[in-house]
This record gives C-alpha cells, structure tokens and sequence, in this order.
C-alpha cells in the first residue's frame, strides 16, 4: 500500500468532486427557473420574461459546459484512482450511474443544444419541452447520484460473494429513507442556489438603477421562492441528521463534537475539538436534553460518544465539526435574508432598503458555500470508509498506483480546473455585468446581422447597453 | 443476458467513435484553418452535437463498469495517465465552444484549446486500442506494465492512425454541412487523409506480421473474418468515386461505413476475450442481479437516448447557415 498514492488520490477526488458540484448545483436549480420564465412567456407574452430567460440561458450555458466537461471525469475516476472498489461495487454502483447516464445526460446533451442553437427551428411548444427536460434531466442526474451516494453512505440490499457486493434487493436500494431525505435535501440546496443568484443579481442592477423591470422580478422571485423553500430544506436536513444518527454514529459523534456517551445528551454549539486530548476546548454547550431533542427527536435517548468507538474509525474529526456548523450557519443567514427581503417586498419597501439589497447582493456565495461544506460533512464524516462500516478507503485504492502517476495527475488537474475555472467564472461575471442586454419587443428573428454560434455573441450583437427601456 | 450487454457496450463504442470522432476530427483540421469565417463555419457544423456525442463515452464508461466491473476496473487503472490526459484534453475541447465566443482578444488560447485539446484525446484513444491489441502486461490478474507500458511505438503508430482516421471523418462532415471555402477546402483535403489512412493500415498490417502479434493467429484460424475488411475495401472504392464526382453527402457515409469495418475487424478479432488474452466476456460479467437490473434501462432507455440523437440531429439537419436563426 503506497500511502503517499493514497493520499493524493483522496485530494484529487476532493478537489476534482468539489469543482464539479459547484456547477451542476448552480444549473439544476437555474434550469427550474428557465422553464418557469419560458412557460411564464408563453401564458403571459410578457416580453420582459424572453429578457430574462435569454440573460439567465447565456450564463447557463456557460456553467453547464463547466459541468458537462468536468462530469466526465467523475465517470473515470472510479476505475483510475480506485479499482479495487470500483471492481466489487461495480455490480451495485455501476449499474446506477449506467441509469444516471441512460436517463439524464443523454436527454440533457440533446435538449440543451437545441435551448441554445434551436430557438429558431422549432415550434415554441417544443422549446418550451426542451427546457423542461433539461431540468428533468439534470433532476434525474442528481437523483441517481444520490442514491449511488446514499448506497455508500449506507450500504444495504447486497450480498457479499467472493469479496464481490452482489446486489439482492434493488428495491432496497433505491427506495430507502437515506435516498428520500438526501435527495430532496441535494434537490432544494441546489434550487436556493439557483434562487440566490438570481436574487443576488436582481439586487445588484437595483443598486446600480438598471434594468428597472428585470431587476425586480428577479429580486421577488428569488427571496420569495428562497422564504418558502429554506424552512422545507431545514425539515430535510434534519431528516438528514436523523438517518447519520441512526446509521453512522461516528460521523454524528464527530459532527457533534461528542466525545462520551451521554444519556440524555447535551448540545455542542461551538467549540474546538481537541483530538489529541479527547475534548472541546472554549466549549458553549446547550444543557442535556437539547442534544438528544436535536439528533434523536427524544428527550431521554443516549447518545453516541466518540470515546466509545475504536480511533482507527473515527474521521477526522474537526471537518466534519466545523463544515456542519459553515453549513447550518450560511442557512440561517440565507433564511433570515430571504424572509426580511420577502416581507419588505410585500411592504414595497425592498428597494429603498440599500443594506438589505447590498446583503443581498453579497449572499450569492452562501448557497454554494452551504453545499460544499454539507458535502464535506457527509463524505469526510464517513471515512474512513468508502462504503461505510464495510470497505476502507484505504482498500479501495488501485493497487499499483504510483506516487509519480498520481502526482503527474493531480498537477495537471490542479492546472487545467484552476485555468477554466478563472476564465469561466470571469465570463460569468462579466455576462451578469454587462445585464439582460436586448430589447424588450421581440424583433423578426431575420433583422438578427450575423449568425450566432454561442450565446455569448449577443454581446457583439447587442453592442454596450442598447437596452430598450426598462417599463415596458 | 451477457451477450445483450456486450452488444449494447459494442453499439456505444461505435456511436461515440463514429459520432465524436467526426466533432474530433473537426477539431483537429480547425487547428490547420486560418480566418474567423472559416473557424466560425467549422465549429458550427459541430456545435449543437458535440455534448451529446460525448456523452456516448460516458454510456462506453458505465455500460463497462455495470455489466463487466472487472474490465472497467483494470482498464482504466491500467491506463492511469493516458486516460487522465484524454480526460483533461476533452475538458479543453469542451469549454472552447462557449469560451472563444466570449472575447475577442483572448480568442487564440480557445482556439488552441480546441484545437490542441482534439488532437491529444484522438492521439490518447489510439494509444489506447493500439495497446489492447499488442496486449498488456499482467501478472497474477493484476496490470503490472508500470506507469508508461501502454506507450510503445505500435501504440503511438495507432495513435497517429486515429488522428488521421478521425480527421478524413471530420472532413467528410465538413463537406456534408458546409459551403463554400469550408467545404472546398475540406474536398481536397478528403484524398490525402484517405491515403494516409490507407498508409497506416498497410503499416500496421506488416508491424502485426513482423511482430507476430497475437491477434494475427485468430486471423489464420477464421478466415471469414474477412468479410469486414473487405467490405471496407469496397467502401474506399465508393469514397474514391464520390470524391471524383464532387459529392457532398457520400463521402461521410463511405467513411462511416469504413470505420464501422475496421470496429467490426477488431471486435471480432478479440472475441471471445473483453480484453484481449487476459479475460474473456463471460468472465467478466457482472452478477445475474446486476445484468437483469440493467436490462430494462438496456431495452427501454437506450432506444430512447437513440431516439434523442436522431431528433437533435434531426433539428439541426441541412447545412450550416441556409437557414435564418442559425446556429
């Protein structure tokens, strides 16, 4: 067993996982918000909705081809970096990413090319489906990733046989209550991300007194769709808590900085783990039962202690700690921003509001910080398992894997994602910069100069701000 | 139920390399194209398809890991760098589409991307198959050539060859979905591909006597394996004529027709074994539960992902920008 190789494969998987979630995060979400404005469109024939929807596909074109290109590599580098899980949870996880790649990418590929090359091709009845199913289809994605994940997470259905996971009882698998409370958990994370960039962006051509009709509706629609939908994630994420711990003590012993059984428990709320000498340094701690109210929905139940459980199974234990609380933090606070931005704009005071509107415009980061630190949470809180309970990491690694081959990789991923990831970021800034350039009648599509190829030629198109009046 | 899935993993191969290869192939011949109008032509005949077509690499991936676990795993460790490397020149190819379309000034890094990010993904996918066929090295089951045992010069040859293959592929499309320049320039460059194909295969054909490669007894030992290559024949012969008439729409069928041959040569070449000489179809399967699991997203969803190809291809039929709206 080559440590070092292994090590460097757990930093190349992190890091090349964490570049893709951003992205798809972003896309499930602003793929719903399409088809809401295109199906709005199309009932209303308010123009202003064609503005937003171009401005929104420009920037999803852009986030989805990150996602596409960095997507793939997911699909490789269970066989490269770790083959010998690869090979015995082939038979349980290969078949459902075969299902994620069968029902989700080939349906996005085909219904994105035409949502940004087909506008003119097809009836608008069918482009208003293309769009639908590019949301379905990022849906589906995330669905079967969820529960190719939550199978990790909690292992169940299957049968070992020659040191093989032979799955027995695929209704297990899938319909289980670790998979019904992540995925809608993933689904809604990634919809208030959706939801706080448009919001985010709104806020920010208000503060800069542009695109008066756009900016409003993005604004509303986004703190509004946030209010009602961060107190149903809160319910899920729970319902999240509550599978860890019944399921995976360790993780929920690290994420609580819990380190002796304690019955009923008390509540950690911040502290410094201090692993070395089994205890929380500068500790503020809610007094039993709150501990056990919040994990096990109990005011009598004994809790789990890290001290009960054997080291060389315990994560490590400050990640977890410490992205839970980033997690829950950036909740609160999207929570508080989307119901006072909400109820200011029922008071039509949300605009004159200039610290609302700035917090506002500050908050696009959150979203995607809760959904990296939740990731973290779940995926570091279980090692040092792959798939929990059962298989090690340490296991799981491709046997003659090199330091040289993996250092060469990781180098050159480092490079290439930090290189696309400046340029498509700065694309981004400078699409949601520039605004929903165009005009708010629509024009004979033949008055359009030159052919477009990519979204972004609009900017060519459209030179600097020839925006055509904000009222309507 | 076995032998449905490795139909189905054969069918997957093909698409992606018929299908992508053309957008490859396109990339490559962009990197030899100068001018805004003619670039801008050549990604256009390519945008709309190029993400579903890539996406058949990704069912080769996971038709592989669900039905065959055991290949999926020792391939894609085995080829550890290489695979890695094709990975991050799809990357490149892949955000150039959108990427060159946002600046002006900076355009040149996207073009090379494309360009540069086409060529290493064929190049590494030739390595790849060329490898297979010299056979890899394996000690007690497990693959044990080191981090650069794939690149031998057989295999850099097959690398070259696919370059070559992939473009005479992109060219044809190019002629097919252009006018003008574009595909007049594509025209000429049609014949010296072919040829270079052609080279390549005798190439390759006097390395395999001369080396006495494994794969060339199974030739001897089943002579009606030469119905492929000579169907192949006859499709050069096809090509030869549709180019001297000035087609359009022949040359890309021929070649597509060519490629499809020297799959079916190779497929059956390895037949019985998933691997070549290392493990065989049967001995690679997944379990039963695994298979039947599949079989519906085999029997339903795969004809519809078929169908999805077709309607995009479909929707963007016709040439390149006879149309208003464009794309």
């Amino acid at each position: 067993m080559n440590t070092t190789a292994l090590l460097l494969s757990r930093i190349q998987f992190a890091f090349t996982i964490t570049f893709h979630i951003i992205f798809p995060s972003f896309t499930i979400g602003l793929a719903a918000w399409l088809t809401v404005l295109e199906a709005l469109r199309l009932l209303t024939g308010r123009p202003v909705y064609r503005v937003i929807f171009d401005f929104w596909l420009r920037i999803f074109g852009v986030a989805f081809g990150l996602g596409v290109v960095s997507g793939i590599v997911m699909a490789f580098q269970f066989g490269t970096n770790w083959s010998a899980l690869s090979q015995m949870s082939g038979p349980v996880q290969g078949p459902l990413l075969m299902y994620e790649t069968f029902t989700a990418f080939m349906l996005e590929a085909t219904f994105f090319g035409v949502l940004i090359f087909g506008r003119s091709r097809v009836p608008p009845w069918l482009y208003l489906f293309s769009t639908a199913m590019v949301a379905l289809g990022t849906t589906f994605s995330a669905f079967w990733i969820m529960v190719n994940n939550s199978w990790m997470q909690v292992p169940s259905g299957y049968v070992m046989e020659n040191g093989v996971f032979v799955p027995d009882d695929w209704t297990k698998i899938i319909f289980n209550s670790v998979v019904w409370s992540r995925f809608p958990h993933m689904l809604l994370a990634s919809y208030l991300t959706g939801a706080f960039c448009v919001a985010a962006t709104g806020a920010w051509y208000v503060l800069r007194k542009e695109y008066h009709a756009e900016s409003r509706i993005m604004l509303r629609m986004g703190l509004g769709l946030a209010a009602v939908l961060i107190p149903v994630q809160l319910f899920f994420g729970h319902l999240c808590g509550g599978y860890v711990n019944t399921y995976q003590p360790s993780k929920m012993a690290a994420i609580e900085g819990r380190w002796n059984d304690e019955k009923p428990a008390g509540e950690v709320l911040f502290a410094w783990p201090d692993v070395e000498n089994r205890r929380n340094l500068y500790a503020i701690t809610l007094p039993p039962p709150f501990g056990s109210l919040i994990d096990s929905d109990s005011f009598t139940a004994g809790e789990t202690g890290l001290n009960s459980i054997p080291p060389e199974n315990w994560p490590p234990v400050v990640i977890p700690f410490f992205s839970f609380r980033i997690m829950v933090g950036c909740g609160m606070a999207m929570l508080g921003l989307a119901w006072l931005g909400t109820y200011l704009s029922f008071k039509q005071r949300l605009e004159r509001n200039r610290l609302l509107l700035w917090l506002t415009f500050l908050s696009f980061p959150l979203p995607f910080i809760a959904i990296l630190t939740g990731w973290f949470t779940a995926e570091v809180g279980r090692q040092p398992w792959v798939v929990y309970g059962v298989l090690r990491t340490a296991d799981a690694m491709t046997p003659f894997l090199t330091t040289r081959a993996a250092t060469i990789s990781l180098v050159i991923f480092c490079a290439v994602y930090a290189f696309i990831f400046l340029f498509g970021t700065f694309y981004i800034y400078r699409l949601i910069r520039t605004g929903p350039v165009g005009q708010l009648f629509e024009t004979p599509r033949l008055a359009v100069p030159n052919p477009r190829i990519s979204l972004s030629n609009t900017e060519q198109i459209f030179p600097e701000h020839t925006h055509a009046g904000a009222g309507e | 139920m076995v032998t449905f899935w490795i139909l189905l993993l054969a069918m997957s191969i093909l698409l992606y390399v018929l299908l992508d290869g053309v957008d490859l192939g396109v990339g490559i011949l962009f990197g030899f194209t100068n001018g805004e109008v003619g670039r801008g032509a050549m990604l256009s005949a390519i945008a709309p398809i190029w993400d579903g077509n890539e996406t058949w690499l990704v069912v080769t991936a996971v038709i592989l890991w669900g039905a065959f676990p055991v290949v999926y795993a020792a391939l894609l460790s085995a080829f550890y760098l290489p695979l890695i490397v094709m990975l991050l020149g799809l990357i490149l190819r892949g955000v150039a589409f959108e990427f060159r379309y946002k600046t002006q000034r900076m355009r040149w890094i996207w073009d090379l991307s494309f360009a540069g990010g086409s060529l290493i993904a064929t190049f590494i996918q030739g390595v790849t198959v060329g490898a297979l066929v010299e056979g890899l090295q394996v000690t007690n089951g497990q693959y044990s050539g080191g981090d650069f045992g794939w690149l031998t010069p057989f295999a850099a040859l097959c690398g070259i060859g696919l370059c070559l293959g992939y473009a005479l592929l992109g060219a044809c499309w190019l002629v097919k979905k252009c006018d003008a320049v574009v595909r007049d320039v594509a025209h000429r460059q049609i014949p010296i591909l072919a040829v270079g194909v052609l080279a390549f295969l005798v190439l390759v054909f006097i390395y395999a006597l001369a080396e006495h490669l494994p794969i060339l007894r199974r030739w001897i030992d089943r002579p009606y394996l030469f119905v492929f290559p000579a169907i192949g024949a006859v499709a050069a012969i096809v090509l030869a004529l549709s180019i001297l008439r000035h087609n359009d729409r022949w040359p890309f069928y021929t070649v597509a027709v060519i490629f499809i041959s020297a799959f079916g040569t190779l497929a059956l070449s390895f037949w019985p074994y998933i691997i070549p000489f290392v493990i065989t179809i049967d001995e690679a399967a997944a379990p039963r539960s695994s298979l039947m699991f599949m079989f519906w997203g085999g029997v339903v969803v795969f004809p519809l992902m078929l169908t999805y190809t077709l309607l995009s291809y479909g929707v963007f039929r016709g040439k390149v920008g006879t149309r208003a709206g464009n794309y």
